[in-house]
């Protein structure tokens, strides 16, 4: 799960990572008070997980409380790469003397931390990797040993931080490592990580990610989950405990395991290209165990997304059944009853798959029509999408 | 012959007792792999009968090894306790750890992968998050169900549990030699090329699939590994074209960022590496059977 910059900052202050003090507001009045409060001029960001605030207008100066509620006015609402400003971040301003890079992530390829650092802040690291590559130090960390004061010295000569803030900036860096750890981050990032005239080091932005794996020693993460951006779709299908994504397709898909429902958008989009250009509505797994229950959840998601024009079940009988999932289907579809209005097209293999296809064929339901591979019933799908555009 | 276990594994489950370990040592054991016991510190000492199979429980992998001459582990233990049951294996110097666990944090899978690497990796781990690996009439060790194909020549590696049952339906005809499911997550133990190495000095795998999907460059990475070291036919495919960046493809590795990760760039790569890369699993399958049938 990826925070907002004001959540990263808190965390970063949890740890005594140094940041300007600063909080969110969710209206300009809001905005207002907290430049009140501070008492100096502010700086008013949007708060939005994508990059580009800057250029989209989503990051203002203001001198004034009143300019500050302007600014937050301004930017609240605003569409930034298709995501809705719905609160800003108010924070002192600073001065810049220099600005820096710093990020620890997963390194998968090497299977273990990486330490990233650059005294060429303030840009893209993207664009500094491309065009100036020995100017971003990386350095491997090890899992267990981790970043003591020692490593972060290390890591500080190697990206050439100046003498004067070597000490402090190692200090930050130990202090960055905490907050990976022990909030199970797989992104730490600080661009910029600031020195203000007075020589002090500032972490003046801050980008989170958090492991959701990690979930079960961390329940004061839930807390993190902005249900106001959450698509109503997924925040419902999670609390089903299903695995979903909302996509821009019409063919609702159902699958079981996290590879094959890959595959399965992948073919319908292929499928697509033949029928009005239909796409996949949805990414949705329902795991290894397709009960009556959890089938019946998902179509009721599924069937609950206005987008969706026809159903594409596919499911590879392994561990599960294809009898069960059979069975799920029916019973989910008298669950669901009058309800259940769009085409459903079922592909089943695999573990008992004629009894499984007996099962559809006795139930005789006038929405359903079984297809038996899953090329073709992902051009029956497409097809059915685009009669009913 | 088969990569990584054969009718020489003795196996043991850590976690045997837990309903997923119980569900699934009955089910290896049907298939004829040789389960000598199972690990839990809080049942040693028991016996537990699987259908007439009456397998003891020890305390520890150590115990169990001693006790049994043991040589794979399969892990099927709750998430929370996962990473010390792999260091725990690592330790006892077993030759392959079988990590089954879903939802593993990434940071733990980054411990025990760095106590592996630090003790000389002694283990080969295989997964976290992954359906295991099964040499067909051999052994089964996770969670592949033994009944879609039989024994055969053909390899197969997969990142993705579903889509290798789906290959091994396609080609049932063939039958495979081992196939292995690595895992979804970031860090993974055994990789794409760790199978692709083994696979190419199996002398009874004569082809090669390797099914991949978005996220990380294990695929670009296995690729490169390819085109210098493998002479046996490889077909390949690549799960998520159409994904979106920035959303997590249900694996917790399945997610493209920026321009990394995506199927597109994983199969251009392999296929200047000389795969053939299907769009689809079954025209990927349809690419093996040719191979198959002009090696007659």
């Amino acid at each position: 799960m990826d925070l907002y910059e004001y959540q990263a900052k808190d965390l970063f202050a949890a740890h005594n990572v140094p940041v300007l003090p600063g909080d969110v507001a969710s209206t300009p009045a809001e905005a207002k008070a907290l430049a009140e409060q501070y008492g100096t001029t502010v700086v008013v960001k949007a708060q939005v997980k994508t990059g580009g605030r800057g250029k989209a207008g989503g990051v203002k100066l203001a001198e004034t409380p009143d300019e500050a509620e302007a600014k937050a006015e301004a930017i609240l609402g605003l569409d930034i790469k298709g995501h809705i400003v719905h609160r800003v971040l108010v924070t002192t301003a600073s001065d810049i003397a220099e600005e820096y890079y710093f990020s620890f992530l997963l390194d998968r390829s090497n299977r273990t931390f990486l330490a990233m650092a650059s005294v060429e802040g303030g840009m893209e690291i993207e664009e500094v990797a491309a065009t100036n590559p020995d100017a971003l130090a990386k350095i491997a960390i090890d899992a267990i040993k981790g970043v003591d004061l020692a490593k972060a010295q290390e890591i500080v000569a190697a990206a050439k931080f100046p003498a004067e803030v070597a000490d402090q900036v190692a200090d930050v860096i130990v202090k960055l490592w905490e907050t990976f750890v022990s909030e199970d981050a797989t992104l730490v990032e600080v661009n910029p990580l600031v020195r203000d005239p007075e020589g002090k080091i500032v972490a003046l932005d801050g980008k989170v990610t958090i492991d959701e794996n990690a979930a079960f020693r961390h329940p004061e993460h839930a807390a993190l989950v902005d249900e106001k951006t959450e698509d109503p779709l997924e925040a419902k299908a999670k609390a089903k405990g299903l695995n979903y994504v909302k996509l821009d397709g019409q063919v609702g898909i159902i699958g079981n395991g996290a590879g094959l429902v890959m595959s399965t958008l992948d073919v319908v989009a292929y499928a697509g290209e033949k029928h009005k250009g239909v796409k996949p509505a949805n990414f949705l797994d329902i795991g290894g165990g397709a009960s009556a229950e959890v089938m019946s959840n998902g179509l009721d998601i599924i069937l609950n997304d206005p987008d969706v024009r026809s159903v594409f079940v596919n499911v590879f009988g392994g561990i599960t059944a294809c009898d069960a999932v059979a069975n799920g289907i029916v019973q989910a579809l008298e669950i669901i009853g009058d309800a259940a209005t769009k085409p459903l097209v079922v592909r089943l293999d695999g573990n008992n798959v004629e009894e499984g296809r007996r099962i559809l064929a006795d139930a005789n339901h006038p929405l359903v029509t079984v297809v038996d591979t899953m090329d073709n019933a992902a051009d029956k799908a497409a097809e059915l999408a685009a009669a009913g555009v | 012959m088969a990569i990584f276990i054969n009718q020489d594994s003795k196996v043991i489950v850590q976690g045997m007792t837990g309903a997923e370990g119980t569900k699934h040592t009955k089910r290896m054991l049907a298939s004829g792999t040789n389960i000598v016991g199972g690990v839990n510190p809080r049942k040693a000492g028991e016996k537990v009968d699987f259908d007439g199979n009456v397998l003891p429980v020890f305390a520890t992998v150590a115990e169990a090894i001693e006790a049994t001459g043991a040589n794979v582990t399969v892990i099927f233990v709750p998430p929370k306790f996962a990473k010390d049951a792999v260091i725990e294996a690592i330790d006892s110097g077993i030759g392959l750890a079988v990590v089954i666990t879903e939802g593993i944090p990434v940071h733990d899978t980054a411990k025990f992968w760095a106590h592996a690497v630090a003790t000389g990796n002694k283990t080969r781990i295989i997964g976290p998050n992954c359906p295991g690996l099964i040499s067909p009439g051999l052994s089964n060790a996770g969670i592949i169900p033994a009944n879609i194909s039989g024994a055969g020549k053909v390899g197969l590696v997969s990142k993705s549990g579903t889509l290798t049952y789906q290959m091994m339906y396609e080609l049932r005809d063939f039958g495979f030699s081992t196939a292995i499911g690595i895992g979804g997550d970031p860090i993974i133990g055994t990789t794409h090329i760790d199978a692709l190495e083994a696979f190419e000095a199996d002398p009874e795998t004569v082809a090669i699939v390797m099914i991949g999907e978005i996220g990380g460059d294990a695929e670009e990475r296995a690729a490169a590994f390819i085109k210098d070291n493998v002479t046996k036919p490889v077909v390949g495919y690549v799960a998520g074209f159409t994904a979106p960046e920035g959303k997590t493809m249900g694996h917790a590795g399945a997610i493209v960022s920026g321009s990394a990760g995506t199927a597109q760039a994983k199969k251009e790569a392999l296929e200047a590496a000389g795969v053939k890369v299907g769009k689809t699993p079954s025209e990927t399958a349809a690419l093996m059977r040719e191979i198959m049938q002009s090696i007659g």
